[in-house]
């Protein structure tokens, strides 16, 4: 079946066998966009998250047939090294990652939440980011997240003067 | 000594000639107990030196005509941050900008690989000498090379920013090696103190920062070759359970099905996607041979102080009589890695070659195993590491590359394979479970007259590739299990530390600090026990009982530093205690105080004040990193994580299910403060993991009155 949705921008038809195929696969194997990690296939770990109409998605648990006409974003679509996201510059400014497997999964849960939340208290960070990070990360991540806020804040606050 | 060697044109090789490392060598002649328990000591303290080779001519630093420096690195970087700090010693003795430099992975074919392993903490300190050697004498032979181009005197000749200069005259380093086919042989020359150097000792930013924020392929599971398809091989849930044969035709005609390979000892398939070789997978019915029905209990009773072989590997003075003493018993469960990306491969047969890409900490075993596999010679096989989605030691076996070539040769095609995460916990090489008896006397002033540590855990470092298969008899202990096992009060009259051997029917190996995380949690909750009785402060209780060799002077400090900072107290302020507890690893002392309530009958754990000796951290920032992602890991560990047994299965297959600290778990604070008690780095990727698990358990203690003995803590 043929599958079309909107990803980082650009829009794609994609062909897929089994409309149940994981959105993770098609996403990291037909579109060959690898940020988006592969953790347990079982949406336990977080690794694979993404964006689905600006939601926090756990890609491997999502059918691929669900992602018709939706506009997706992964990591590779949420900042560039000339254009960061406030959340990827709070992690290079905060040097959060350590192995950096579970990084591009924390990134995009924490990127939705400042969606809804602009400025997260410690509870709601606890209670909205619940991927996991094996090389305990965690303490850098709030840290990050806190600034990311502040990041946002100002880049509305510049984006209201310029306007 | 003289002879020079060809160099290829655009590679600019540096060779050795220089003083190789020493070797930690299990002595093959070691057979009086007095030296056994000696060099069971010195594998306690060990400080390992790199193992691999300096004096080979294989690519260490190659010059790219845009003036990059790139150093292929013989250690894999799996978060450690170990990539960052060899920069930084390079970029030094090289007087170039770190910018200018870029470190790959080793590949067996291109590079050196340490013969060994990526583990145990051993990459900075093992490296530190021979790579800033090797970056010394490449910086000089482009001096000398430049000087000859420039037609001046080497004195005449001025290095820095990748330049060099004479007059008004300058080249880059790729200009003076540009058409170079035989370099001038120099000496070795003199290191720059450290207190010249610009990088080393400075919070530099990780050099893969970048890539790892903006989602940049780095890892195994990442990698690719052209006309890939998927492997999947079968497993079984049962421990022990020995592949006998398997009815594939179903998995035959499936979609996708390529090939079903079947071998002796296991059946695979290849299929054209990820899904469909998972799917025939699922579809071939395998007949397993006597899979044992193991429960938990039988586990326990197995774990026992009392059973299995037994070696005394530390004793000072006489024994403790039981009628006298205090006595307390300990256990920790069987621990699971939990690495988030998967084991994985590809692996690529062409006649008589084989390429295989994968996160690995045995390089140099991997293309071992494979060759035989294959029946090739080593040389006929490259093994390309990539950067590992986390290690912590189950990545010291990765025996799937053998699975992955077999299978890419019966397809004449490259095969990618990685386990699901069912797999990834049932077929873990667990952290052995323990049992701890402990045993203590006071004298009539209330000083320690005597500790003892009893201890039994499965293999650690026993039945590994990288432990000689001698070393097991003439130790008679685990190397590995033995970590942090001996007692650090060696100012105490009468101390011993026994071990105790038990062989499990599953595997267990290295996982992150070994024995330490145990070992640490029964002697540092006890000692605590121990100055309670004696109506003494812990710290200052703890510090009466260590002696004054150097090693226990740092550990001594350590504590003192830790105590200060944390402002150590054993009241209780606030609804929150603090628990204190310190310990050496691979002579590395660290001393940890946690700060603890409980809310809702949980344990919360709000800060931890980490003191580490390292001695010279080439980069504080990410030793500080790694504090902070050993006490969270250690949280982890030691207050959620357990995997057990259940009708002959070793269970949770999942994460939740295997609970793991989340954000919500970890501290909010996490101070380091970073000690140098010697002038050389130590190790630091795992010492910091020992004393948490007492640290929380000795905060609950003063709360409740409760004394905690068995990981992972839960409140009655
Ligand atoms: S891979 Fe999707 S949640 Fe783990
Ligand atoms: S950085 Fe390694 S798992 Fe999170």
């Amino acid at each position: 079946m043929k599958i079309s949705f909107t990803i980082n921008g650009t829009q794609q038809t994609v062909e897929v066998v089994d409309g149940n195929t994981p959105l993770l696969w098609v996403v990291r194997d037909v579109l060959d966009l690898k940020g988006t990690k592969f953790g347990c296939g079982k949406a336990a770990c977080g690794a694979c998250t993404l964006h689905v109409d600006g939601e926090a998605v756990r890609s491997c648990s999502y059918a691929v047939k669900f992602a018709e006409g939706k506009t997706i974003t992964t990591i590779e679509g949420l900042g560039t090294k000339e254009n960061p996201h406030p959340v990827q510059q709070a992690w290079i400014d905060e040097v959060v990652p350590q192995c950096g497997y579970c990084q591009p999964g924390f990134m995009m849960a924490t990127a939705a939440l400042l969606d809804k939340n602009p400025n997260p208290t410690d509870e709601d960070i606890d209670n909205n980011i619940i991927n996991v990070c094996r090389c305990g990360t965690y303490y850098r991540m709030r840290k990050a997240i806190h600034k990311a806020a502040e990041l946002h804040a100002l880049q509305e606050d510049s984006e209201i003067q310029n306007s | 000594m003289a002879e020079k060697k060809k160099i290829s044109r655009r590679k600019f090789l540096v060779r050795g000639g220089l003083g190789t490392a020493g070797v930690l060598a299990v002595g093959a002649y070691v057979f009086r107990n007095p030296i056994r328990r000696g060099i069971l000591e010195m594998a306690n303290t060990m400080e390992m030196a790199y193992m691999g080779e300096t004096k080979n001519p294989m690519v260490w630093f190659e010059i790219l005509k845009d003036n990059t420096v790139l150093l292929h690195s013989p250690k894999v970087e799996m978060g450690q941050g170990s990539f960052t700090s060899f920069a930084q010693m390079a970029a030094d003795e090289l007087e170039i900008p770190m910018a200018m430099l870029k470190v790959v992975h080793a590949a067996t074919s291109t590079g050196n690989i340490d013969g060994m392993s990526t583990g145990g903490s051993t990459s900075v300190p093992g490296l530190w000498q021979p790579l800033r050697e090797l970056a010394a004498t490449m910086r000089e032979m482009i001096r000398t090379e430049a000087a000859t181009k420039l037609g001046v005197t080497t004195d005449a000749i001025a290095m820095g920013g990748g330049v060099v200069s004479a007059n008004d005259k300058s080249m880059t380093y790729a200009e003076v090696a540009e058409g170079v086919t035989e370099w001038p042989d120099i000496e070795t020359p003199v290191l720059k103190p450290v207190s010249e150097y610009k990088f080393v000792g400075k919070p530099i930013p990780r050099i893969d920062l970048e890539d790892k924020v903006y989602g940049a392929p780095l890892f195994g599971m990442d990698a690719e070759m052209e006309d890939m398809v998927y492997g999947a091989v079968v497993r079984p849930e049962k421990i022990g359970a020995k592949f006998l044969n398997a009815d594939t035709q179903q998995a035959e005609s499936m979609p996708g099905v390529i090939k079903v390979v079947k071998e002796d000892d296991f059946v695979g398939v290849v299929a054209a996607t990820y899904q469909q070789a998972e799917n025939a997978k699922n579809a071939i019915i395998v007949t397993w041979e006597a899979p044992n029905n193991l429960q938990q209990e039988d586990l326990e009773k197995i774990m026992t102080v009392g059973n299995g072989k037994t070696t005394i590997i530390q004793k000072e003075g006489g024994a403790l009589d039981d009628d006298d003493s205090e006595i307390m018993e300990f256990r920790s469960p069987i621990g699971a890695h939990a690495q988030i990306e998967p084991n994985g491969v590809l692996a690529s047969v062409e006649g008589d070659m084989a390429t295989v890409k994968i996160s690995t900490q045995v390089v140099g075993i991997t293309r071992k195993e494979v060759a035989e596999r294959l029946g090739f010679e080593e040389e006929k096989v490259n093994v390309i590491p990539t950067y590992l989605g986390g290690g912590f030691g189950r990545r010291l076996h990765t025996p799937h590359a053998v699975q992955a070539a077999v299978l890419s040769k019966a397809v004449g095609k490259p095969v990618k394979y990685f386990f699901s995460r069912k797999e990834e916990f049932q077929h873990d090489m667990f952290r052995p479970p323990t049992h701890h008896v402990m045993k203590g006397k006071l004298n009539t002033s209330g000083s320690l007259e005597g500790l003892e540590h009893h201890f039994v855990s499965g293999d650690v470092g026993n039945n590994s590739a990288l432990v000689p298969s001698f070393a097991p008899t003439i130790l008679g202990a685990d190397v590995g299990a033995i970590r942090g096992g001996f007692i650090q009060y060696t100012g105490v009259p009468n101390y011993r530390s026994v071990y105790w051997h038990v062989q499990l029917p599953f595997a267990t190996s290295w996982w992150r600090s070994l024995g330490l995380l145990a070992n640490t949690f029964a002697i540092e909750s006890f000692i605590d026990h121990m100055a309670h009785k004696a109506d003494k402060n812990a710290a200052e209780f703890r510090l009466e009982n260590i002696a004054n060799d150097p090693l226990s002077v740092r550990l001594k400090a350590t504590i003192s530093a830790a105590v200060e900072k944390a402002n150590y107290t054993e009241t209780i302020v606030n609804g929150r205690a603090m628990g204190l507890a310190a310990s050496i690893d691979a002579a590395t002392p660290c001393a940890q105080v946690a700060e603890v309530s409980i809310e809702n009958n949980q344990i919360k754990v709000h800060k931890v004040t980490v003191a580490l000796d390292p001695g010279l951290a080439v980069n504080p920032d990410q030793v500080k990193a790694q504090c902070e992602g050993c006490v969270i890991m250690g949280i982890s560990a030691s207050l959620h994580e357990e995997m057990y047994v259940e009708n002959g299965e070793l269970r949770p297959i999942i994460y939740g299910p295997y609970d793991m600290a989340l954000m919500k778990h970890s501290p909010k604070e996490i101070d380091v403060v970073l000690l140098q008690g010697k002038d050389t780095p130590g190790a630091v990727g795992e010492p910091p993991l020992g004393p948490i698990g007492a640290a929380v358990a000795n905060a609950i203690f003063r709360l409740t009155g409760q004394r905690l003995t068995k990981l992972p803590l839960k409140l009655s």
